[in-house]
């Protein structure tokens, strides 16, 4: 299992947009800390805020409209506010990305090949031929058969699963410490993506390198997460190991998230599901429990005023204390909003 | 006894190539598909992209032509006849889409997009369309003033609904709906999902439920057909396919469904890669030399199975 | 890609056909004829008649277009009334001028453009971007002949830079350094006229393709491999957004067309398009159908010179 050693710890961090004159965060007040050879999945559903974490990791937003504050520690630097060039040399190289679409994350116009040694060209001293070496051992280690053929084929040229071995093939090709992962089996058929999510367990094991998933989707978290955050309007409510959040969740929404989902054995019965919808951006309420307008048949005394995470068991962290008084009954009878 | 049927339906496209563009092959999307409907059931139609899945769903509804094969709607044949607008086979079949906002004209008032069934199909004065609308909001759980208001003023889940309203605005009998929820975050899934069970429970619809998430076909469908390359390669009830799978694609696909039980990870590792090394090795049994799904074979009076003769059933 | 190509250019025939009976009948349509230039009060009108009569003036439409159109097959598109000369080889003088304005114009609209619409992509919102669009919007803006005449008063007579007029100085031997630069020297102030009008387009195209191509995701893969931003311009953005461009080529060149007309009336250049002006001015039946033809068969090939560079630029686009 996950050993301790940290490997980048986030604190505070705030990442705000800015709409007209106002930033508004997007991601707001989060820590968290991932470990070496420990997949953290972050959950939630669109709005969140799961994506601006990931993008803010790599420093990828465009810069004069979006504002990260707070510390995104790695080794000794602190990547919130990084300038360009020297975050160039830990994207790539410390931090692999691994996009959602498989096909709009290739360079159409590009060889597989060339797409891959890119990075090489910019992190390592490889000679031309050490770097075709090394790109047909990548494309070998994500399981593409015929290695020197794709190469140099172009990306339309291959399927959706092949891309994605391509694209993780592109993010651990300077064996990054850390790997941020957003969404990455999304667009692909559940077939394809066993095969992929396997595909990550199996080279994580291998590198001892720290994941980050990023996910709507329990399921996949539940196949292959060691530990688990859920994110809701730009904060962390609950983060715990990953059984513990599945056997044992206590927050109303991640309850709300488990209960939603489609089960094996619930069929004709009701899904049981908060309702109601994340709130956009512009409209996050910023004060006290940001959750409480989606149960508003629980007791306003029940929410903290400026509710913090409480640690409820080893490594088990809710926010708010609303959780405590929580139960599906009162949820019936409201309206989709 | 079944209202619908659908018998050997197949939609081909043809291949252009070679100097005088001539057909030179056929892209085979729907490829000999027989279904029946009752009223008040579920069908669920499952399989990855490119089965020939949502193909299928737009030639019953007669948004795809269909190149051979017939669609049956009480005891009358009405194949390729969706020209004629105001048969009562099109407006007792609806659809709802995947996206629904790309189905609503964004320049139309919800009032508009509502009523745009009623006016074609039955002669209701202002009045009676006014309350008739209003009706279909508060049975959908949508206030009155929606109908004002345009469709990008509703988020994913609202607009799912006012599709579903404006589905069920002509007392259909069935509703195809392809990929009705796999736009949608999972709460909103989840209140969509209750929501089409409640209006089915109360009207007695069918629903023809394409999805290629099975999780979601599982808790909705009565029966359920596995669609792979425009064939099916199994069909059943929900027991039979969940339950006793025996073409090795439903295994494929149900092993390879995540499990939010997280201690079962290992198991089910073993299982995927079990099931993945027979079809490896046991192709022949399940597709011919062509890849091609085989003819289906009935194993019991629900449950039927796409194998080779040569071999049937048993595991 | 050969065989597609072959089919290409089968499918022209119907279409030139097509092409060559709307030309006629239109130049049918025209009022007049070549002959009533030549009367004077002192002609007679039986001689006139008597030339048309020759000229196959009143023979019924379809022998007269079987008569043009077979002769044509044969490469002879009759004579110019105006220049009693064979039209091909009016033409094929005419021709190789235009040709080489439009080479130049071509060059020196891809040599102003293209970095333009880089710049005002790459920095968009930026005070460099806001001016480039301005002068792209201006350039719009601007009638062809009003900035002609504006040039051509300017640099040809108020600063006498430029000649007005002709294509080569006399005093230069064919085959020289100095006939060569004075042929360029003679094509300079059109070409440049013809440059700036065209920019536009170029520009704002290239500007929001890098606009939209910055946003894409493949864009973000090479910035999480750590690349230069320098460098995910220059290997990712600028090769995806000058695709477009590149396959707009052969359209390019269909305008240029266009375009000579005004540019060569004005400048006194003696191409194909002023050719066109002054044989329509005198009714030159014979020189206006097929000059029309042959506009036609430039713009033709120019769509499909457009798809070979397409399939060439873009791997994903491979003609059979």
């Amino acid at each position: 299992m996950a050993s301790s050693e940290n490997l980048l710890t986030i604190r505070n961090l705030h990442t705000g947009f800015r709409i007209k004159d106002t930033y508004y965060n997007a991601v707001d007040d989060v820590s968290i800390n991932l470990n070496k050879n420990e997949i953290l999945a972050i959950v939630g559903e669109s709005g969140c805020g799961k994506s601006t974490l990931a993008t803010s990791i790599l420093g990828l937003h465009v810069a004069n409209n979006t504002k990260v504050t707070g510390e995104i520690l790695y080794k000794d630097l602190n990547l919130a506010g990084l300038p360009e060039d020297k975050f160039n040399s830990i994207r790539g190289n410390d931090i692999g990305m691994i996009f959602q679409d498989p096909l709009s994350a290739l360079n159409p116009l590009m060889r597989i090949g060339e797409q891959i040694s890119e990075s090489l060209v910019y992190h390592t001293k490889f000679t031309k031929e050490q770097r075709v070496e090394r790109v047909l051992e990548l494309l070998n280690q994500v399981g593409i058969p015929n290695p020197e053929r794709v190469a140099n084929q172009f990306p339309h040229q291959l399927s959706g699963g092949m891309r994605q071995r391509v694209i993780i093939a592109i993010a651990i090709a300077c064996k990054p410490a850390i790997i941020v992962a957003d969404e990455p089996t999304t667009a692909l058929d559940v077939t394809i993506q066993a095969q992929i999510l396997d595909l990550l367990k199996e080279l994580q094991a291998e590198t001892k390198s720290g994941i980050i998933l990023i996910t709507h989707d329990l399921g996949v978290v539940a196949e292959v997460a060691d530990r688990v955050a859920v994110m809701y309007a730009g904060q962390i409510i609950e983060e715990a190991p990953v059984e513990e959040l599945f056997n044992n969740p206590k927050h109303p929404y991640t309850r709300s998230l488990l209960n939603s989902i489609p089960q094996m054995n619930s069929e004709n019965e009701k899904l049981q599901v908060i309702k109601g919808l994340v709130p956009s951006l512009k409209n996050l309420p910023r004060q006290g429990c940001r959750f409480s307008s989606r149960i508003p048949w629980i007791a306003a005394d029940a929410h903290e005023e400026n509710p913090v995470l409480h640690e409820v068991a080893p490594g088990h962290l809710v926010r708010c204390t609303c959780w405590k008084h929580f139960d599906f009954e009162g949820a019936e009878g409201g309206q989709l909003r | 006894m079944s209202f619908m049927q659908i018998k050997d339906l197949c939609v081909h496209y043809p291949i252009r190539g070679g100097f005088f563009n001539r057909v030179v092959d056929h892209v085979y999307a729907v490829d000999g598909v027989n279904m029946e409907f009752e009223k008040g059931k579920t069908y669920g139609l499952v399989g990855e992209s490119g089965s020939g899945k949502s193909t299928t769903g737009k030639a019953i509804i007669g948004l795809e032509k269909i190149t051979s094969g017939s669609i049956i709607y009480e005891g009358e044949n009405v194949t390729n006849q969706r020209r004629e607008r105001t048969s009562a086979y099109n407006r007792d079949i609806q659809m709802i889409f995947q996206d629904s906002h790309s189905s609503m004209n964004p320049r139309k008032r919800i009032k508009d997009i509502i009523a745009e069934p009623i006016r074609n199909f039955l002669k209701l004065s202002d009045q009676e369309e006014n309350r008739r609308i209003n009706e279909l909001l508060a049975i959908v759980g949508m206030p009155e003033d929606a109908k004002y208001k345009y469709p990008h003023e509703f988020s994913g889940g609202q607009k799912q609904r006012i599709g579903i309203a404006r589905a069920v605005a002509c007392n259909p009998k069935m509703i195809i709906a392809d990929e009705p929820v796999s736009a949608l975050d999972l709460s909103v899934q989840a209140q969509v999902l209750n929501f089409m069970k409640d209006i089915q429970q109360e009207y007695g619809l069918s629903y023809l439920f394409i999805s290629h998430d099975l999780g979601v076909v599982k808790h909705m469908c009565d029966h359920i057909s596995i669609m792979y390359k425009g064939r099916f390669v199994e069909t059943g009830r929900r027991e039979d396919v969940y339950k006793n799978p025996q073409h090795i694609y439903t295994q494929r696909l149900l092993s390879a469904i995540p499990n939010i039980e997280p201690s079962t990870r290992i198991a089910r590792k073993a299982e995927r890669q079990g099931v993945e090394a027979i079809y490896q090795t046991e192709q022949h049994k399940y597709y011919d030399e062509n890849g091609k799904v085989y003819a289906l074979k009935q194993l019991s009076s629900t449950h039927s199975v796409a194998m080779s003769t040569q071999d049937k059933g048993g595991n | 890609m050969w065989k597609t190509v072959l089919r290409r250019f089968l499918v022209m025939i119907p279409q030139l056909f097509v092409l060559s009976l709307l030309i006629f009948i239109m130049a049918k349509f025209m009022p007049g004829d070549p002959f009533t230039g030549l009367i004077t009060p002192e002609t007679d009108p039986n001689v006139i008649e008597e030339l048309k009569i020759k000229a196959g003036l009143y023979d019924p439409w379809y022998v007269q277009y079987y008569n043009w159109i077979t002769n044509a097959f044969q490469g002879d598109f009759g004579d110019s009334y105006t220049f009693k000369v064979s039209v091909s080889s009016l033409i094929g003088e005419r021709a190789m001028n235009t040709f080489w304005l439009s080479l130049l114009s071509v060059i020196l609209l891809y040599a102003i453009a293209i970095p333009l619409g880089i710049l005002a992509g790459r920095y968009q919102d930026s005070l460099l971007d806001k001016g480039i669009v301005l002068y792209s919007f201006i350039s719009y803006a601007i009638p062809t002949f009003v900035l002609s005449l504006i040039f051509l008063f300017m640099f040809g007579y108020h600063i006498p830079i430029f000649p007005t007029s002709g294509t080569v100085d006399v005093s230069h031997d064919p085959g020289t350094w100095g006939y060569f630069w004075s042929k360029v020297y003679h094509m300079l102030l059109p070409a440049i006229t013809y440059a700036l009008l065209a920019t536009t387009g170029v520009i704002q195209y290239l500007r929001s393709e890098i606009i939209d191509s910055k946003s894409m995701d493949y864009v973000k893969t090479a910035r999480s491999k750590g690349l230069p931003i320098s460098k995910v311009y220059t290997k990712h953005i600028f090769r995806n957004s000058l695709l477009p461009i590149a396959a707009f080529f052969g359209f390019t060149i269909t305008g240029l067309l266009g375009g000579s007309v005004f540019i060569e009336t004005i400048f006194g250049y003696p191409g194909m398009g002023q050719l066109f002006i002054s044989s329509i001015a005198s009714r030159d039946y014979s020189v206006i159908t097929t000059l029309v033809m042959l506009f036609g068969f430039l713009t033709l090939l120019g769509s499909l010179l457009s798809d070979i560079i397409m399939s060439i630029v873009d791997p994903r686009i491979r003609i059979e």
